[in-house]
């Protein structure tokens, strides 16, 4: 178990044309399950194929605790890893997969013969250990993969996406068994996925990125309520937050945001943050679960509300919330409210919208002004 | 036409097909087995197509009277040599192909195949001025490096093609896991590789083993069989052989090529619970 520390890391390929991943100085504490979250291509399995040895940096360094790592190769790291297409070797059992770094790293046979049962039991495949993976189920495999990532107690546990080859039922299940497993081991885990709902639900920590930057760090709730720029907003949270270009006004009413269509006059400590943005454009931000519709549920618990109005353009029905896009100015707003809840098309409707938890983007840097 | 005699039709086609492509291949090898063991008076019989007495006389006698049997031994061995020589040097130039970017990889492959572009007879003589030189004329290993260099491209090309079909994240994993780039090769990459690096030494067996030409003009007293029996037909010992003898000499041939396929085809079907390629 250590503390990893990144310091500038850097991996150009191609011969600095590709830049995979620019600058990243992130610390994983000792025990924390750090999740790197981004879309595809923005460095994330880069970063984890550079603490795991895989991949030697262009520049920067790797720090296992105190014992810098960055030219070491895999073998001398004490690393564990989960691949995404699980990598369990084809042409061994079951039993002799789990146990091959055992063997490696040369324990005696009935130590290994006590760690293999052990981590069968914890996955439990005990009983597919005679077999070979290809008489194995996906989520089998998974499971053998996983066993023989924690069978040698880890330092760093690195999982690349472990779960999206599963199907979803399977993945949920996966996702609490692995967090519940990693929080039993109190190993220090990186693992990296494009699927913010198993970032938010498992990481202890959640590291956005964005072509080859760490833009934000911090824990699930904390992305989620304070995002610190739009790509942040946008990425995490389903159905996405509502982007909408406004000008900041200053009125009789206090400072006012003046979208196409609608007006959301601000609190007087909100407004002060926005002074020095009066007649220009801004990016406003809300998430759907933010707002209601008027005479459908009462925002109770909410202090701080504003009213725009809306018609009902299209309402999706998912049963256990209802998704309301309702057309304000020319854009479509997004509203969910929980519970089925019948709605007419083309209605007319008031949102409200909860004050306290709306987000203000700075237009031209794309960084949170609230 | 309904669709049931167009069905039917089809499948008299896709069968008169199967029919033929075996019969290509099965029909030779029988008549070479019937007439290598047809005794004189039938084989010369006009009026029979399928001998009724048989003998031993015309193998055994190109076995041990004729040297056929010491030929086979050096065509073994030159084939073995071939083997190993070209997979030595094939299966890292594979690998290499297979898993790493490098400068002018392109034009590295395209090279190694159009080494086989030259007839090899343009290179008969200065090879057998070069080979005595070298005092590698007359020798099993000689013969076995001019046919590594015939084979060579071909073995880099398929074996490059095999461990491209292995995932690199098995070799990675093995890695992470505590070997090296090398040992994680040696215990994952190479096992998994198994079934297509025999179908590699298949086709290096064979190729090694028909060659003629090269084997003829590197070799006098220790001839691979093809030579050997080339220079028997040809009349190295007085006059053109008969007929009878140049089946026995096709049997001779055939025999140990098949028996080795036969072998190094268990490899290339099922392994570990799965079929591979």
């Amino acid at each position: 178990m250590v503390e990893v520390r990144l310091e500038n890391l850097r991996k150009y390929f191609d011969k600095g044309r590709v830049k995979a991943v620019e600058e990243i100085n992130l610390t994983i504490r000792d025990g924390e399950f750090l999740v790197l979250l981004g879309p595809s291509g923005c460095g994330k399995t880069t970063t984890l194929r550079m603490i795991s040895g895989l991949e030697i940096p262009t520049a920067g360094k790797i720090w296992f605790g105190e014992r810098e790592v960055t030219y070491l190769p895999p073998k001398d790291r004490n690393i564990s890893m989960v691949f995404q297409s699980y990598a369990v070797w084809p042409h061994m059992k079951v039993y002799d997969n789990i146990a091959f770094p055992l063997r490696i790293k040369k324990y005696p046979e009935d130590e290994i013969r006590r760690r293999v049962r052990w981590a069968a039991e914890l996955l439990q495949i005990e009983g597919l250990l005679d077999r070979y993976p290809a008489q194995l189920s996906g989520g089998q495999r998974q499971r053998v993969a996983v066993a023989r990532a924690i069978v040698v107690e880890p330092d760093v546990l690195l999982m690349d996406e472990p779960l999206s080859n599963l199907d979803a039922k399977l993945r949920v299940m996966m996702r609490a068994e692995i967090k519940k497993l990693q929080t039993q081991l109190k190993v220090t885990t990186v693992y990296v996925t494009h699927d913010q709902v198993e970032a938010m639900t498992m990481g202890d920590r959640i590291a956005v990125m964005k072509q080859g930057k760490v833009l934000q760090v911090g824990p699930p709730v904390e992305v989620y309520s304070k995002p610190n720029s739009i790509f942040v907003a946008t990425f995490i949270g389903a159905p996405e937050m509502n982007i909408v270009d406004v000008t900041v006004k200053e009125t009789d009413k206090g400072v006012v945001l003046e979208g196409e269509g609608f007006e959301v006059p601000l609190p007087e400590d909100l407004g002060e943050l926005l002074r020095n943005y009066i007649n220009k454009t801004v990016v406003f931000g809300i998430r759907p679960e933010h707002m209601t519709i008027e005479g459908i549920s009462e925002f109770l618990h909410v202090k701080r509300k504003a009213r725009i109005e809306g018609v009902v353009d299209f309402v999706e029905a998912l049963g256990t919330d209802t998704i309301i896009h309702a057309k304000v100015g020319s854009k479509i707003i997004k509203v969910k409210v929980p519970g089925h809840i019948p709605v007419e098309l083309k209605k007319e409707i008031g949102i409200i919208i909860d004050l306290d938890n709306i987000h203000v983007f700075d237009k031209s840097t794309e960084k949170a002004i609230i | 036409m309904n669709d049931r005699t167009k069905f039917m039709l089809k499948q008299i086609a896709f069968y008169t097909f199967i029919f033929t492509v075996v019969a290509w291949i099965v029909v030779p090898l029988v008549v070479v087995t019937l007439y290598a063991f047809s005794s004189k008076l039938d084989y010369y019989d006009p009026n029979r197509i399928v001998p009724l007495h048989y003998t031993k006389q015309w193998v055994y006698t190109l076995l041990f009277t004729l040297g056929a049997l010491d030929a086979i031994k050096n065509s073994i061995i030159v084939a073995v040599l071939t083997i190993i020589i070209s997979f030595a040097l094939g299966i890292p130039a594979g690998y290499a192909m297979a898993k790493f970017i490098f400068p002018a990889k392109d034009t590295i492959k395209l090279s190694i195949v159009a080494l086989r572009m030259f007839p090899i007879p343009v290179m008969a003589i200065p090879l057998v001025v070069l080979y005595i030189r070298l005092n590698l004329i007359d020798t099993l290993l000689g013969v076995a490096l001019a046919h590594t260099a015939m084979a060579l491209p071909f073995v880099v090309l398929i074996t490059s093609s095999i461990f491209a079909g292995v995932s690199t994240e098995l070799e990675e994993a093995a890695m992470v896991f505590g070997l090296t780039r090398l040992g994680a090769f040696l215990k994952i990459t190479l096992p998994l590789a198994l079934p297509g690096l025999a179908a590699a030494a298949m086709f290096t067996f064979v190729m090694s083993w028909n060659e003629v030409f090269v084997a003829s003009v590197l070799t006098l007293q220790h001839r691979t069989l093809p030579a050997q029996i080339l220079s028997i037909m040809a009349g190295a010992s007085g006059g053109a052989a008969p007929d009878y003898y140049k089946f026995a000499a096709a049997f001779i041939m055939i025999l140990p090529a098949m028996l080795f396929i036969f072998f190094a085809r268990r490899y290339l079907i099922t392994m570990w619970g799965i079929t591979l390629r």
